[in-house]
């Protein structure tokens, strides 16, 4: 039995490796001195080198790394809040109110879960581009406002559902009425939902490519996947350090959410089934 | 489904005294709800229907973003499978990568998922590990590191030299660059693999402990306990992956140097259609490819849903 504990460890250790190779490999190539990034297979540097992330973090057309990172936080903590307050606040009718339609536009909002949002991209992109809105945030936060993402949504009705609906229904004994309940009662008990949907939209946002690249043109206006976007037309082996440099850069805000929430982030999707 | 089940509600437990269910009862916070639900409402008119709609519309345009939209009929669906040869390349990419990368990611997650199950209460930091690269994966960052690792002098092809496989540069040889597409995709096999641990949990041991006793092999109990109790949640897998494996973007432009690889050979379907609308500003053929994606979806989702009653196994229902 303890051999085949053992070897389970082995066999379980060896896989993590495999898997988490590729993000250690870009955390010593941003070190390495760039003609040996592709040319050795060591995976160490044979010395540290700190060009990679001098010469990256000044950034491109002028406009530097440390503005692109910015830009991200703002869009990302703005994305944030907006979700947070606008699938609560739709969660909480579906999940508690009774109302008409109730059911059909439940059924409405689980269909916009399967939606490819190409479909609706043009006519947004038209929408926003005669409010004079391309090339600003408000595209990018606007949505997030209107509760487009049903991801969340559903994921805090079913939390909500789980509530006890005696605790309301003390609550209405005691005179609350249905904000307050709301706010008092529910909103309380429904944090773990709150914070798994507001660790989900930020690293969503934070990777989100897509959508940043059709909306914002202007250098000062890059995020940090635009930023890195500079990177990839570009394959000559100067430019090596900067890209591995920023890559892991990019990465960290990512990695430290991870670390801290991972217990929240793997039973989210368990319970959700939420995509990483 | 053990992944959507619903908390128990407590009103089971405790009955609450009965009340009539007549319309004021019904729609007791008609008000109320509304004012909830507001933000989402602007939401799905303003951005979702009503866009919708106008791009249904444009689809049957010519409409550059400039002038007025001019009706052209379907000519743009004619235009997408008669005339031109790269949308049909799109089509050969995006079929490819779903019709792979879904069934690997799927064979790959159940497979860690299974082996991380046979130790209960012992395996949250593999878990942990093994979920990473799917929160990481979505990245451009990530992307970029998968090109490197797979381009001439890479890790991927050193690797694969070094046992006396010469492989191109993956990334620049046509037929190899979705391939590492793909592997992009299969590496991020933690989500699915987080779900199928999940159900896993909730298979009866006594189920298996019975099999025991009746001598069944490990090939038996897989085939006969653990997949069919599973196929619920493989079920619930496939329709979620396949929905987003025909999405793909990030990776395919990273990896395809932007413009879809050498040959078109990693151009995605909405890396073609982003090309159309956003750099060509063939608003209307763009819209026209969006609507065939959506309705490709919904015919592969409902194609999965009609076959789930062939085997897909609810136990309680039986």
């Amino acid at each position: 039995m303890r051999a085949k504990t053992v070897l389970w460890h082995v066999l379980c250790l060896a896989a993590v490796a495999v898997v988490l190779y590729p993000l250690i490999w870009l955390a010593f190539a941003s070190v390495k001195p760039p003609s040996e990034v592709l040319s050795s297979l060591n995976l160490l540097p044979s010395r540290l080198v700190l060009d990679g992330y001098r010469q990256g973090w000044e950034g491109a057309a002028g406009i530097g790394f440390g503005t692109f990172f910015m830009n991200s936080f703002v869009v990302a903590v703005a994305s944030v809040v907006a979700n947070v307050l606008s699938c609560t606040l739709a969660a909480y009718a579906f999940a508690r109110l009774r109302f008409r339609f109730s059911g059909p536009l439940f059924a409405f909002m689980i269909a916009t879960l399967m939606l490819p949002h190409h479909v609706t991209l043009i006519p947004q992109y038209v929408i926003f581009q005669q409010a004079g809105m391309v090339n600003t945030f408000v595209p990018l936060i606007l949505p997030k406002l209107l509760a487009t993402e049903a991801f969340f949504v559903f994921l805090i009705v079913q939390f909500m559902r789980g509530i006890p609906r005696e605790l309301d229904e003390a609550a209405t004994i005691d005179g609350c009425g249905v904000y307050k309940t709301f706010w008092h009662v529910v909103l309380p008990l429904a944090k773990p939902a709150l914070v798994t949907t507001s660790i989900f939209t930020f690293i969503w946002t934070w990777n989100d490519f897509f959508t940043q690249m059709v909306y914002l043109n202007d250098a000062e206006k890059f995020t940090v996947p635009l930023g890195l976007r500079l990177f990839v037309d570009t394959s000559s082996q100067s430019n090596f350090g900067a890209m591995f440099a920023m890559s892991a850069l990019a990465l960290v805000p990512i990695v430290l959410f991870f670390l801290v929430f991972q217990r929240l982030l793997v039973e989210g999707v368990s319970t959700s089934g939420l995509k990483g | 489904m053990t992944v959507l089940k619903t908390p128990p509600s407590s009103a089971t437990a405790a009955p609450a005294p009965r009340k009539p269910r007549g319309a004021g009862r019904r729609r007791e916070h008609q008000r109320e709800a509304y004012v909830f639900l507001t933000p989402w409402l602007l939401g799905a008119i303003g951005l979702t229907v009503g866009p919708m709609i106008v791009s249904l519309y444009l689809s049957f345009t010519e409409y550059d973003l400039f002038t007025e939209p001019r009706w052209v009929g379907f000519e743009n669906f004619v235009r997408m499978f008669t005339e031109d040869d790269r949308y049909l390349q799109s089509v050969k990419v995006t079929l490819l990568y779903v019709l792979v990368a879904v069934p690997m990611k799927m064979i790959v997650s159940l497979l860690v998922a299974m082996v991380l199950n046979t130790r209960a209460g012992s395996n949250g930091f593999y878990r942990s590990a093994f979920y990473a690269p799917s929160l990481l994966g979505a990245s451009v960052a990530a992307a970029l590191v998968w090109r490197a690792m797979f381009t001439e002098g890479g890790t991927v092809n050193e690797l694969l030299d070094g046992i006396g496989l010469n492989t191109p540069s993956w990334v620049d040889d046509p037929s190899y660059t979705i391939w590492s597409v793909i592997l992009l995709a299969v590496w991020q096999f933690g989500a699915p693999m987080v779900i199928f641990l999940a159900g896993l949990k909730q298979i009866p041991r006594e189920l298996y402990e019975a099999a025991e006793v009746d001598g069944a092999s490990p090939v038996r109990k897989f085939w006969h306990i653990t997949l069919p109790m599973l196929s619920p949640v493989i079920f619930f897998n496939l329709v979620l992956e396949a929905i987003h494996a025909f999405q793909v973007f990030t990776p395919a432009f990273v990896i395809g140097g932007g413009r879809g690889g050498p040959a078109d050979s990693a151009l995605v379907y909405t890396l073609y259609l982003y090309q159309a609308g956003f750099e060509d500003f063939e608003m209307g053929y763009a819209s026209a490819m969006a609507w065939v994606l959506l309705v490709v979806i919904a015919i592969v989702t409902a194609v999965i849903f009609r076959s789930a009653r062939l085997w897909v196994f609810y136990g309680d229902k039986s």
